[in-house]
């Protein structure tokens, strides 16, 4: 009896510990996302100074926001940058990491080129852009470097074309996180028994299928975090875009992201239309998640 | 036990720490954090609050401004720069500072609130407080606040700012102002409320080096045939061109000038309609950029500023006394302004760019101070004399501009020793601001982005007028095309 006791007091501890979290997540998260919801359902903004609503309107806010048929474009938009960001993402940090954790090629210097690439995520996202924003402005220095080695006899306009627009914005992007994304992969290919890569040498095995047959099936659950972390922080894309095309996703809104879109509600402080893109965004979300989780093929053994 | 003890401790610990992280901002969102429903019932709360806003002022107004001779022991000043402070600084008689937000009128403390224009700061920061305004406790309420002429009808045509005649300032003491500059802050009823010590009349500044060289001669008069109406001045592009300079540097230069001579508001009933002139400056524009005689630079780009300087070519820059004097690097060496190089004419049309109103918030406990600042500031000969002189400025007196302009004395040093008030003079007196909406700011800003992507040849001119439509009935809700 006294023992039982005792668990349950063990518990209660356990319980009191987590209040923190709970408490910041209940205010910070879940409160705030309930009222979103609940928002998406009134026309509720600014009209000047004046305050319109909050009137009740039903479902009228996502009738116009998918009558408008714009937020498929947006979708596509941050998706398409996502991928382009990802992409070369993933192989760069898979094969630095493979790099760095091969014992066999033992390379100098590795916390030196460790911190190297990860440095770029510490600059401030808005600062990063305005850099690139002044080095391929159309009379920066990318475009006079480029006219004197007699590449392009006039200035290129890299923010008014839909490619180099959407590519500066992926570079930059991939350029940030790319370090965090091999620290991570580095983690997890370290945490593999070293054992399996000795078995596969003394079989014969080359790098490559060292890397195909081992590295990779035995790295998927990282994997599959890194990609999903990734995807959420791609859906979610809004500083780099933003300041690199001062909020107006030129050319034609092809640079505009599903958070672009929902601050341009924040100049009326439209809560109603804001908070049904919310809701929409959070289900896109999901779904995606979901989606790459199933077809990643989660391995049930492991949870 | 021991164990229990420290856990005990440990969790208390981790709870003070918590309920501390709410006690601290105790003073104003203490209730945010620690009713859970706060946040929720936010949203409803807002909109009471708004509605007692509107109805308050007006039964403060008449409480409040009929005592007036015992004043507020604080004057609240909302504005985004240094520039009226200094003024206030420099030419209100009676103003001390005492540091950089804060100064004395007699026994009465002046508090600047400086909250700069970048991302629609300023006006989301004074929305907020003004709409607190009934609320606040009297030396908290704003007293004074400054607006542009873009938003201007935002707040004069709400019950957040105070009629001029409320204030004991008479038509008569307002005689030697510029029309233009009442029409702006004039709202639906004809109420005037607010005031403005600066006009600012655009005019086309030029290169004199490039007029040289390709007109042969620098003389303003002469120059001003070349520009006279859009359609000598397109064809002149073409001649500038061809000698390798581009008219302006952008053709948001141009873009106020089309703009400020329309014919109808942006919004009517609701519906936004675009005047023919400013489809004009699209057409233009387009045949502009196309024969590569200007870019597209936004204003303020790096790009935008090259001609500045005599190696970016730019032949002309659209502006008011204070783009030349201030913001076209005049003070650094190697610009075409340091060397005097610049002559003015008054182009092909009038416009006025910029200029700062003065407007009394509703509910100011110092109606006063401010009436006072309003007439020395606005209205008194001597103090604006002064600013001119010292400041370069072209002050809202037609009086005063009248007697400069005539004084050959006054010349400046950037316009190659030209006497330009006469100019800026007529240019004001042929304003017509009749055609003001409260949505002009964000339909100028939208039209401009949405248009570059016509002029830069990445949609047609009928998407282009599609994304203007959808991001300015994302910016005002109730309008609709």
């Amino acid at each position: 009896m006294k023992k039982k006791s005792k668990a349950v007091r063990y518990n209660k501890w356990g319980y009191i510990f987590l209040l923190p979290f709970i408490i910041v997540y209940v205010i910070f998260q879940l409160i705030p996302m309930f009222t979103t919801i609940y928002n998406s359902f009134y026309e509720n903004y600014m009209s000047g100074l004046k305050q319109i609503g909050p009137n009740f309107v039903g479902l009228k806010n996502y009738n116009t926001l998918f009558s408008q048929g714009d937020i498929w474009t947006y979708t596509k938009n941050t998706l398409v940058l996502w991928i382009m960001c990802f992409v070369p993402q993933i192989i760069l940090s898979l094969l630095l990491g493979a790099w760095f954790s091969d014992t066999r090629l033992r390379l100098k210097g590795q916390r030196f080129f460790k911190t190297v690439i990860y440095l770029p995520n510490l600059i401030m996202a808005s600062a990063f852009s305005m850099l690139f924003f002044t080095l391929f402005s159309d009379g920066g220095p990318i475009n006079s470097l480029l006219m004197q080695i007699g590449f392009i006899s006039e200035p290129y306009k890299f923010l008014s074309n839909t490619g180099s627009a959407r590519g500066l914005i992926a570079a930059m992007n991939c350029l940030m996180w790319f370090g965090n994304t091999t620290i991570l992969l580095m983690a997890g290919m370290m945490g593999i028994d070293t054992s399996l890569f000795e078995a596969s040498e003394v079989d014969g095995a080359t790098s490559t299928q060292v890397f195909f047959k081992i590295t990779l099936p035995l790295l998927r659950p990282i994997l599959i975090y890194v990609m999903i972390t990734s995807l959420i922080g791609g859906l979610q894309l809004f500083d780099v875009p933003q300041i690199l095309t001062n909020g107006t996703g030129d050319p034609m809104r092809t640079t505009m992201t599903l958070i672009m879109f929902l601050n341009k509600h924040l100049f009326s402080k439209n809560y109603g239309m804001a908070g049904a893109l919310s809701v929409l965004l959070f289900i896109i979300t999901a779904v995606l998640s979901l989606i790459i989780f199933k077809v990643t093929g989660n391995d049930k053994r492991k949870g | 036990m021991k164990k229990k003890l420290l856990s005990a401790l440990l969790s208390a610990a981790m709870l003070t720490g918590i309920l501390a992280g709410c006690g601290n901002d105790a003073t104003t969102p203490a209730a945010d954090s620690s009713t859970t429903e706060a946040p929720a019932a936010d949203t409803q709360t807002e909109a009471p609050a708004t509605d007692d806003a509107a109805e308050e002022p007006a039964a403060d107004d008449a409480a409040e401004t009929a005592p007036a001779a015992d004043e507020g022991k604080v004057l609240n000043i909302y504005c985004w720069n240094e520039e009226f402070k200094s003024r206030i600084t420099d030419h209100y008689p009676d103003y001390t500072e005492v540091d950089a937000t804060s100064g004395t009128i007699g026994d009465v403390s002046v508090k600047w609130n400086i909250t700069p224009n970048a991302d629609n700061a300023y006006q989301n920061n004074l929305d907020e407080t003004l709409l607190k305004q009934a609320d606040a406790a009297a030396d908290d309420k704003i007293d004074l606040f400054l607006i542009e002429a873009d938003y201007a009808l935002k707040y004069v045509d709400s019950e957040y700012t105070m009629p001029i005649a409320d204030l004991g300032i008479t038509d008569a003491d307002l005689s030697k102002q510029f029309q233009y500059t009442k029409d702006v802050v004039t709202d639906s009823n004809g109420v005037l409320k607010g005031l403005s010590w600066q006009g600012c009349p655009g005019v086309l500044f030029y290169n004199r080096e490039a007029a040289k060289e390709v007109f042969g001669t620098d003389e303003p008069s002469e120059i001003q045939n070349y520009v006279k109406d859009w359609d000598t001045f397109n064809a002149t592009a073409t001649t500038l061109k061809d000698a390798g300079y581009s008219i302006m540097s952008s053709v948001n230069d141009s873009y106020r000038v089309y703009s400020n001579n329309v014919s109808k508001k942006w919004v009517n009933d609701n519906m936004i309609t675009i005047d023919d002139n400013i489809m004009k400056w699209v057409d233009d524009s387009k045949t502009l950029v196309d024969a590569g005689a200007t870019g597209t630079h936004d204003l303020w780009s790096d790009d935008w500023s090259k001609g500045f300087y005599p190696e970016g070519k730019v032949f002309a820059y659209f502006g008011p006394a204070w783009l030349v004097n201030f913001s076209m690097a005049a003070d650094t060496e190697g610009s075409i302004g340091n060397q005097g190089g610049w002559g003015a004419t008054e182009g092909p049309q009038g416009f006025f760019w910029g200029g700062t109103w003065i407007c009394a918030a509703t509910g100011t406990d110092n109606a006063g101070i401010i009436k006072d600042i309003m007439l020395k500031m606005t209205t008194d000969d001597t103090i604006m004399k002064d600013i001119v002189v010292a400041d370069d400025d072209f002050v809202n007196n037609s009086t005063v501009m009248d007697a400069m302009a005539q004084d050959s004395s006054y010349s400046s040093k950037i316009l190659g020793g030209q006497n330009p008030l006469g100019m800026y003079a007529n240019g004001v007196s042929s304003l017509d601001l009749s055609n003001l909406s409260s949505y002009d700011q964000g339909c100028n800003e939208e039209f401009q982005h949405a248009m570059k992507n016509y002029f830069e040849g990445t949609a047609t001119k009928e998407e282009a007028l599609d994304l203007f439509y959808k991001a300015v009935v994302e910016k005002y809700p109730e309008l609709s095309y």
